[in-house]
C-alpha cells in the first residue's frame, strides 16, 4: 500500500508543474504589454515601467518562471496589484465561507443522490426510477445561478424562511451559520446529486445482476443487508469518482453561487480578480484550485485502493 | 468523461440510419429533438418575431410584470424580456455549436496523433492532464480576464477548457483500433501514417466524437451563461441568457420574471440537448441502454 501511494504521489508531479507553467503563461498569452495591462488606462510611461520592474517583466521569461516558483514553494502567493495586500492575507479570511459551503454542498449531493440511486437501481424500471432518471437529467441541465435565483425568490423573498444573502461565521453561532448557507449549498448540490444518483444507479444496476447478489439473496440475507452491504460496497468505485469530480464542478460552482448570495468566499475574489484585471491574484487562485484538485484526486486513487485491493498493481 | 470514453467505436455509416431508428424507439430523445428543433428555429427567425427592439430603452415601461404586452415582463430598462430571451438564444446557440463543431475537430486531430503515435502520446497527454486540472470555470474566466470578453473569445476559452475531454474520448478510441486487424492490414500493404489515420482510423471514431460533441455543447451553453452573468462573458451590448438574468439580478426582489424566464429557456434548451446525447449514446452503444 505505501508503495502504491508513494509511485501515485511521483506521478502528481509533473502535472502540478504542468500546471504551473501553464497558469504562468496565460498572463503572457496576452495581446500586448503585461505591464501596460496591469497598470491601467491612466498610467503614465513611467507608471508602467515602475509596474514592469516592480513586477519582473524586464527579465527573461523563464528567470521570471523561476522567481515565481521559488516564492509559491515559500508560500508567497505575490502581491494584489489593486489593494496592495498580500495575497495570501486575501484569502485566509474568505477560507472559511468557501469551505463550508462546498463541504456542505458535497454532503447534501451524496446525502441526495446515493440514496437517489440506490431505490432507483433497486426498482429499476419502475416509476420511482423513471422519476429519479427524469430529475437527473433535469438537474444537470440548469444552471447553478438561477437555481440560486429561485430559491432566494421562493425562500427568502416569499417565504423568508431564509436569509436572501450574506453569510454568518460560524463563532456567531451554528444555527445561524448553517440557515445562511442551506440555500447557496441546496443550489450547489442540486446538479452534483444528479451526477451522483445516475452514476448510482447505473453502477447498481449493473451489481445487482451479479452472481453473488443472488447468492446473498438465495441464502435468506435481508434485502437491507444484500443492497448495503454486497452491492453497493462493490458499486462504490465509480461514485468515489464521481465525487471527485463533483470537487471540480463545485469550484467552479461556488464561484458563481458566491456571487448570487453575496458570500465574501474566496470565489467571489477571483471574480473581483478577474473583473479588476488583477492578475496576481487570479494566478494565485488558478495554481491553489488546480494544486488541490490534483490532491484531491490523489486521495480518490489511494481510497480506491483502499476499496478494492486488486487495484495496487 | 466518465462514463463516455469507453464507448467502443463503430463504422460511421450506422449513424445515420442509427439516429431515424433511436428516435422511434427513444421517445425521450425524440422528445429532446423536437425541442431542439423548435430553439433553433426560433433563435434563426428570432429577427422576425420580436415586436419591440430588444436593445431600445423604455423608461416608461421599466419592471413591468408579465401583461398581454409584455409577455415575460420589462427589465430595468424597459426592454422586452420576451423579445429579449428570443434574441439571446442566438448567442447561446451559436457558442454552443461553434464549440461543439471546434473542440470535435480539434479533439480528433489532436487525439488521432496522440493515440497512434506512442512518442507523441506522452507529450500531448501530460499537457492534457495539466489542462484539465483546472476547473472548467475558473480556467475560462482566467483566460477571460487576460484576453478581455467578447463573443469570439467566449467561444476560444470554452474550446481550450473542452477539447482535451474530445481528446480523451478519441485517443481511447485510437488505442483500440491500431490493434486491429484492417489496420494491421493497411499497414502491410504500405499505406503511409497520414491515410491510416484519416480513412481507416477517424470514421471508426465518429460515433463517441458525435456523443461526446453533443454534451459538450450543452455544457458550453451553461459556461456562457456561467460566464456573462458574472459579466465576463458576451458584452452586455449583445443580449445573451446569461447576461439577461445577469443583469437582471440587482432586481430579484422587485422583478422575478427578468430573470426567471430566460433561464426557463436556457434549461430548457440545455435538457433537449442532453436528452439527445443520452439518446445518441444508447444507440451507439447498446451496453449503455440497458444502464442509463
Amino acid at each position: 500500500m505505501s508503495g502504491y501511494i508513494i509511485r501515485r504521489l511521483l506521478a502528481s508531479i509533473p502535472v502540478i508543474l504542468l500546471v504551473g507553467v501553464i497558469t504562468f503563461s496565460i498572463l503572457h498569452i496576452a495581446p500586448g504589454d503585461p505591464a501596460v495591462l496591469m497598470a491601467g488606462e491612466e498610467a503614465t510611461p513611467e507608471d508602467v515601467e515602475k509596474m514592469r520592474q516592480a513586477l519582473g517583466f524586464d527579465k527573461p521569461f523563464y528567470v521570471q518562471f523561476a522567481v515565481w516558483v521559488g516564492n509559491l514553494l515559500r508560500g508567497d502567493l505575490g502581491t494584489s496589484i489593486f489593494s496592495k495586500h498580500t495575497i495570501t492575507s486575501l484569502m485566509a479570511p474568505r477560507l472559511q465561507p468557501t469551505l463550508s459551503l462546498g463541504m456542505l454542498a458535497i454532503v447534501l449531493s451524496i446525502l441526495f443522490g446515493i440514496p437517489m440511486g440506490v431505490i432507483a437501481a433497486w426498482k429499476v424500471g419502475s416509476f420511482t426510477d423513471r422519476g429519479v432518471m427524469i430529475f437527473a437529467v433535469l438537474g444537470f441541465s440548469v444552471p447553478v445561478f438561477w437555481l440560486g435565483f429561485i430559491f432566494i425568490w421562493l425562500f427568502a423573498v416569499h417565504f423568508r424562511i431564509f436569509p436572501a444573502v450574506g453569510f454568518v461565521p460560524i463563532s456567531e453561532g451554528v444555527f445561524p451559520y448553517l440557515k445562511s448557507l442551506t440555500l447557496p449549498a441546496l443550489a450547489n448540490a442540486i446538479p452534483f446529486s444528479a451526477l451522483v444518483a445516475r452514476m448510482t444507479r447505473s453502477t447498481m444496476v449493473e451489481v445487482l445482476q451479479e452472481d453473488y447478489i443472488r447468492t446473498a439473496r438465495a441464502k435468506g440475507l435481508a434485502e437491507f443487508g444484500v443492497i448495503g452491504r454486497h452491492a453497493l460496497r462493490n458499486a462504490s468505485i465509480p461514485i468515489v469518482t464521481v465525487i471527485g469530480l463533483v470537487f471540480a464542478a463545485l469550484v467552479s460552482g461556488a464561484v458563481v453561487t458566491e456571487t448570487v448570495f453575496a458570500i465574501p468566499g474566496l470565489g467571489r475574489l477571483l471574480v473581483d480578480g478577474v473583473v479588476r484585471r488583477d492578475y496576481p491574484i487570479v494566478q494565485a487562485m488558478l495554481m491553489v484550485t488546480a494544486v488541490s484538485y490534483v490532491f484531491v484526486n490523489l486521495v480518490i486513487d489511494i481510497f480506491y485502493a483502499y476499496l478494492d485491493p486488486r487495484i495496487r498493481y | 468523461m466518465t462514463e463516455t470514453q469507453q464507448i467502443p467505436a463503430r463504422a460511421h455509416r450506422g449513424l445515420i440510419r442509427g439516429s431515424v431508428f433511436a428516435l422511434r424507439r427513444n421517445p425521450n430523445m425524440l422528445l429532446g429533438s423536437v425541442i431542439l428543433a423548435v430553439v433553433v428555429v426560433i433563435a434563426l427567425i428570432s429577427p422576425y418575431l420580436t415586436r419591440t427592439d430588444p436593445s431600445a430603452l423604455n423608461p416608461f415601461e421599466r419592471l413591468q410584470p408579465p401583461s398581454s404586452v409584455h409577455w415575460f415582463g420589462a427589465d430595468h430598462l424597459g426592454r422586452d424580456v420576451f423579445d429579449r430571451t428570443l434574441v439571446g438564444s442566438r448567442v447561446s446557440l451559436l457558442v454552443g455549436f461553434s464549440v461543439g463543431l471546434v473542440t470535435s475537430v480539434a479533439g480528433l486531430l489532436i487525439g488521432l496523433i496522440s493515440g497512434y503515435y506512442r512518442r507523441l502520446d506522452n507529450v500531448i497527454m501530460r499537457f492534457m492532464d495539466g489542462l484539465m486540472a483546472f476547473p472548467s470555470l475558473l480556467l475560462a474566466l482566467a483566460l477571460i480576464a487576460v484576453l478581455g470578453a467578447s463573443v469570439f473569445n467566449v467561444i476560444l476559452v470554452i474550446c481550450v477548457v473542452d477539447t482535451p475531454r474530445m481528446v480523451r474520448v478519441v485517443r481511447g478510441s485510437v488505442l483500440s483500433l491500431r490493434e486491429q486487424q484492417f489496420v494491421e492490414a493497411a499497414n502491410a500493404i504500405g499505406t503511409p501514417a497520414w491515410r491510416i489515420l484519416l480513412r481507416h482510423i477517424a470514421p471508426n471514431t465518429f460515433a463517441p466524437v458525435m456523443v461526446q460533441a453533443t454534451f459538450i455543447f450543452a455544457l458550453a451553453i451553461i459556461v456562457e451563461a456561467n460566464l456573462s452573468f458574472l459579466g465576463a462573458g458576451v458584452p452586455p451590448s449583445i443580449p445573451s441568457w446569461g447576461n439577461i438574468m445577469g443583469q437582471g439580478r440587482t432586481y430579484l426582489q422587485i422583478a422575478v420574471w427578468v430573470t426567471f424566464f430566460p433561464g426557463l429557456f436556457l434549461s430548457l434548451c440545455v435538457l433537449s440537448i442532453n436528452l439527445v446525447g443520452d439518446g445518441l449514446r444508447d444507440t451507439l452503444d447498446p451496453r449503455f441502454s440497458r444502464r442509463a
